[in-house]
């Protein structure tokens, strides 16, 4: 149970920098999920939190605790920082059996001998593998190794536990079973976790918080919801939600507190209460709409406020069916809950909920109007 | 992604934290040690040495270069490079030694080459056997088969008949003895190079794209030509320079071969002045040896440094088919056999045949066999002799015990030695101080074993630092000392690739655990180096039990292992007892061998 806390973190690998200023606060109890693609830092931050990396510049506290002065050259030791570390390849000593890999470090801290037991059995039942105590890694399916790997990260009671893309290695069903596993544990310990991944749908659904990070620095920090739901600038956007969200060119002047948009969908008109801080360009400038596929809802009658499209590609799969559509020389998507069939260059009416769109300034790509 | 880093003002807490930062890690203080332990061990001994070349070295030697003990000179380097002797001293040699090396590359890459092939990729008989056979005159000493070469071609010149000889065939000097012998003799020696060099690039190479070369409609000879020769080509290329720098500092088989007949090479010429003084002319020559053997090896890299990647591609998996060889089957088994018989039974056959044989060259009739050799008590001789058999004479029990201490010694500290310098060159990878250990670790590979234990006993003559390495010359320690550096480029490339299978990661998980740097070491690297390290010490204890020509300039009665006693009986005549050691010693190799295969060691990485 922590609060972390980073403040102007540096990290340079020679002449190459790859933590930049970053800031980042973690509170008590939550599951921070550092998300985003290969080579953004994400795992870089994760390693200066553990105590495996030294960042040049910055510190970081733990509770109130200083763990790293760069000032000062102080970094506290990983052992003293009372986190653990679950990597990505699980790094199970192949030598130990699981009792050994799980008891290892309560033995190096010297524990009684009953309490070693007591936490060997709990974390073992937490994870279901109680079955295996006496087996070698190389003995575990992926699955299983997995779960050995959380449990010895368990079992010494960290107040802090981090996870790197700990489910990269498995296969796409038995990662389903573990983001509720997580959950789960996430639950019954109460411990702040700091998961690493660069799946968005396990940050979505797992995290309290999500932190995007884009090129050693981060670009925005929320609930799962209101990233998905505002994403700070295109990239982000761009980054979260599938199948993709749609991006529209405009065009869009700001008078009187309201702002007029204008692209080959149709025009809309906005309160100054849906808009964020951005600075707002005078005249008119060029925007991107932006609009998440499930907000586009097709009907093949004529209805109040529906605009006509014709139908580009059909594709159904299953629980979803994905519909390609043309206005103009603008091309977008539709996602439907359900089979459902349109003929190839059929005319369909499509309404989208105005509030649901999002509008960025095509010039800086931040956000300048928010969906609701 | 370049930015500058930002100054920050002086502080005292700062500085106290860098400071406890750097020594509270053991592994900061491991790795300095280390580095001033290769210093002592390498750079100072290069250094001693290279100045002992400029510097008057004896009394006599100072009345000829006309200067004080002690002062400096270009006496030495004038004597080897421009003097009236320069020819004979300098000159000469060097022109036999590369005679020998280049007609040895001539001889044994092909014939190594030929051999992978036919065993990796061909479908000739016995394949698994062959491949076993094939490397076990490599298991043979290369002074111990100068030896046999003589068993079977030694002729009048040098006193007892040989095997040929004997049975009344009229052997040549220029056959029996000098550049053809040398040169026979290495070859049935090097070829392994080149054997373990492309049977592996062969191994790795898909079979797939050969293939694909008779899909297109080549001919088997134009797949060859083509298709995989290119492919081998950069392991062939340092196939070569292996068996040429290799060659050129041979020690044993020029000197078994040479000597009688007053033909010398580099390397027997500088033992001569090693052991006979001016002592400053063998460092100036071993300078000369050390020199050539780094331009051929950088020559190397330059040539095929880049190229060199493809040889490993698609290393794994790979399908491979074995390309029939028809017709041509016939000959080329007999061409293995031939090789084998040549290369393996028939000097063995000698050899061993020899220690019981009462003259030499006689024939194996009842009168001519004992086992006096072995057993024999000096007045049970038949012929006169101040020797007992060699199981009754004192020193080869001793030499058999320095033997076996020195390759036990030896080896366990060299493996060791090769586990922690492998530990810090990879995880020092790409920082400073692992590539200055790999490099420091490299440099004495680039000297033949003479022209190494010229330079440690230039070093440990007498006391250095004040005092605080002493004089070392003429004991055991220094044999040991001597031997373990020298194989250090060998133990810790095993070392390296041993750590690089332990994954940084299941150490990082200790330290997160609350283990320091001694509890990771001991309970999580050290178990898991375990196999790599029993292999790497099999082949490391070999290679020391093969060894002669490092060892042979520090030598004498106390210290002389089975290797050194066999060379000197042989020099003195006493062929049946030398032979009779050789044997002992192919004995004793093969039984580690066969220890070693047990642990999985891979004789292909034993240089």
């Amino acid at each position: 149970m922590s609060r972390i806390e980073l403040k102007h973190i540096d990290k340079f690998y020679g002449e190459n920098h790859v933590l930049r200023d970053l800031n980042l606060v973690i509170e008590d109890g939550d599951f921070m999920t550092l998300l985003g693609p290969s080579g953004c830092g994400k795992t870089t931050t994760l390693r200066v939190v553990s105590g495996l990396e030294k960042p040049q510049n910055g510190v970081m506290t733990i509770d109130g605790q200083e763990m790293i002065n760069a000032d000062m050259a102080y970094y506290a030791e990983p052992s003293k920082r009372g986190l653990n570390l679950v990597f990505q390849s699980y790094a199970l000593w192949p030598h130990m059996t699981v009792r050994e890999n799980i008891t290892f470090g309560l033995k190096i801290q010297k524990l009684p001998k009953a309490e070693i037991e007591k936490r060997l059995m709990d974390s073992l039942r937490m994870m279901r593998i109680e079955e295996y105590i006496d087996r070698y890694p190389n003995e575990l399916s992926g699955g299983q190794q997995q779960r050995v790997a959380i449990a010895r990260a368990v079992a010494s009671n960290p107040k802090l536990l981090l996870l790197d893309e700990p489910l990269s290695n498995l296969d796409a069903r038995l990662r389903i079973d573990m983001r509720s596993e997580l959950q789960r544990l996430h639950r019954e310990l109460g411990t702040t976790i700091i998961y690493v991944t660069h799946d968005q749908v396990e940050a979505l659904t797992m995290s309290t918080k999500i932190a995007l990070f884009k090129a050693g620095e981060l670009s925005q920090v929320a609930t799962p919801m209101e990233l998905y739901m505002n994403p700070i600038d295109l990239q982000a956007a761009d980054f979260i939600g599938n199948p993709r969200i749609n991006f529209l060119e405009g065009a869009a002047t700001y008078e009187n507190g309201k702002l007029r948009v204008k692209c080959e969908l149709s025009e809309y008109e906005f309160d100054k209460a849906d808009m964020t801080d951005e600075p707002i360009p005078d005249g008119e400038f060029p925007v991107v709409v932006a609009i998440r596929p499930e907000q586009v809802h097709i009907s093949t009658e004529k209805v109040e406020g529906g605009l006509p499209v014709s139908v580009y590609a059909n594709q159904p799969a299953g629980s979803e069916t994905l519909v390609s559509l043309q206005a103009g020389k603008s091309d977008f998507l539709a996602k439907e809950i359900g089979l459902s069939h349109y003929d190839v260059n059929q005319t369909v009416y499509v309404t989208i909920a105005p509030e649901k769109i999002n509008i960025y300034d095509a010039k800086s790509t931040r956000l300048i109007k928010r969906a609701r | 992604m370049k930015t500058k880093r930002a100054r920050r003002p002086f502080s005292k807490v700062r500085l106290k934290n860098q400071i406890l930062n750097v020594v509270t890690n053991p592994f900061n203080m491991i790795v300095f040690i280390t580095l001033i332990i290769l210093f002592c061990l390498i750079v100072i001994p290069l250094l001693q040495m290279i100045a002992s070349t400029f510097t008057v070295g004896t009394r006599s030697e100072a009345r000829e270069a006309g200067a004080a003990v002690g002062s400096f000179t270009l006496y030495y380097w004038k004597y080897i490079l421009t003097s009236y002797l320069a020819k004979a001293t300098l000159w000469g040699p060097l022109k036999n030694s590369l005679v020998i090396g280049f007609f040895t590359v001539v001889v044994s890459v092909p014939l190594g080459s030929i051999l992978a092939w036919l065993i990796v990729r061909t479908d000739i008989p016995c394949k698994k056997l062959l491949g076993m056979l094939v490397v076990i005159p490599y298991m043979i000493p290369s002074w111990c088969k100068a030896l046999s070469w003589l068993a079977v071609f030694r002729n009048k010149t040098s006193g007892a008949l040989g095997f040929l000889a004997g049975m009344g065939i009229p052997i040549p000097d220029w056959l029996a003895y000098g550049p053809v012998a040398i040169v026979l003799c290495m070859s049935l020696h090097y070829y392994a190079f080149s054997y373990i060099q492309v049977s592996s690039a062969l191994r790795s190479i898909n079979s797939e794209l050969e293939e694909m070369g008779e899909i297109c409609g080549a001919t088997k000879p134009q797949i060859l030509k083509s298709i995989t020769l290119p492919l081998v080509m950069p392991s062939i290329l340092s196939a070569v320079v292996m068996t040429l720098s290799k060659s050129i500092g041979t020690y044993g088989v020029a000197a078994n071969l040479g000597n009688r007949i007053g033909y010398f090479t580099l390397a027997t010429k500088m033992k001569t002045f090693i052991s006979g003084g001016p002592q400053g002319v063998g460092y100036a020559m071993s300078i000369v040896l050390i020199f050539l053997a780094a331009m051929i090896i950088f020559s190397n890299q330059k040539i095929i440094g880049v190229r060199k990647s493809y040889a490993t591609i698609g290393g794994k998996g790979g399908r491979s088919t074995e390309m029939r060889l028809g017709k041509a089957k016939g000959p080329l088994m007999v061409f293995c056999v031939v090789f084998l018989f040549l290369a393996m039974v028939m000097p063995m056959f000698v050899l061993v045949m020899e220690t019981f044989q009462v003259t030499t060259g006689n024939g194996y009739g009842l009168s001519n066999l004992t086992l006096y050799n072995w057993i024999g008590a000096v007045n049970e001789a038949e012929k006169y002799t101040s020797y007992p058999g060699i199981f009754r004479n004192p020193e080869f029990g001793k030499a058999m015990w320095n033997t076996i201490r020195l390759t036990a010694l030896g080896s366990i500290i060299t493996a060791l030695c090769g586990q922690f310098l492998g530990y810090i060159s990879t995880r020092g990878r790409g920082k400073w101080y692992g590539s200055l250990t790999e490099q420091l670790v490299f440099v004495p590979y680039l000297m033949s074993g003479v022209a190494f234990s010229s330079m440690y006993v230039a070093m440990f003559n007498r006391p250095r630092l004040g005092g605080i390495i002493p004089a070392l010359y003429g004991t055991f320690a220094l044999i040991v000392l001597t031997s373990v550096v020298k194989h250090f480029p060998f133990a810790s490339r095993s070392g390296t690739a041993n750590m690089m299978q332990i994954s940084t990661e299941l150490e990082e998980a200790a330290d997160i655990n609350g283990a320091n740097f001694w509890q990771r070491m001991g309970r999580i690297v050290l178990p898991l180096a375990k196999n790599g390290f029993i292999s790497g010490f099999m082949l490391t204890f070999i290679s020391i039990a093969k060894e002669l020509d490092l060892i042979i300039i520090m030598m004498d009665k106390h210290t002389q292992t089975m290797s050194y006693l066999a060379f000197t009986y042989s020099q003195e005549g006493m062929n049946q007892m030398a032979d009779a050691i050789s044997v002992c010693v192919l004995f004793f190799i093969l039984i580690c061998y066969i220890i070693a295969n047990r642990f999985g060691a891979d004789i292909g990485k034993a240089w």
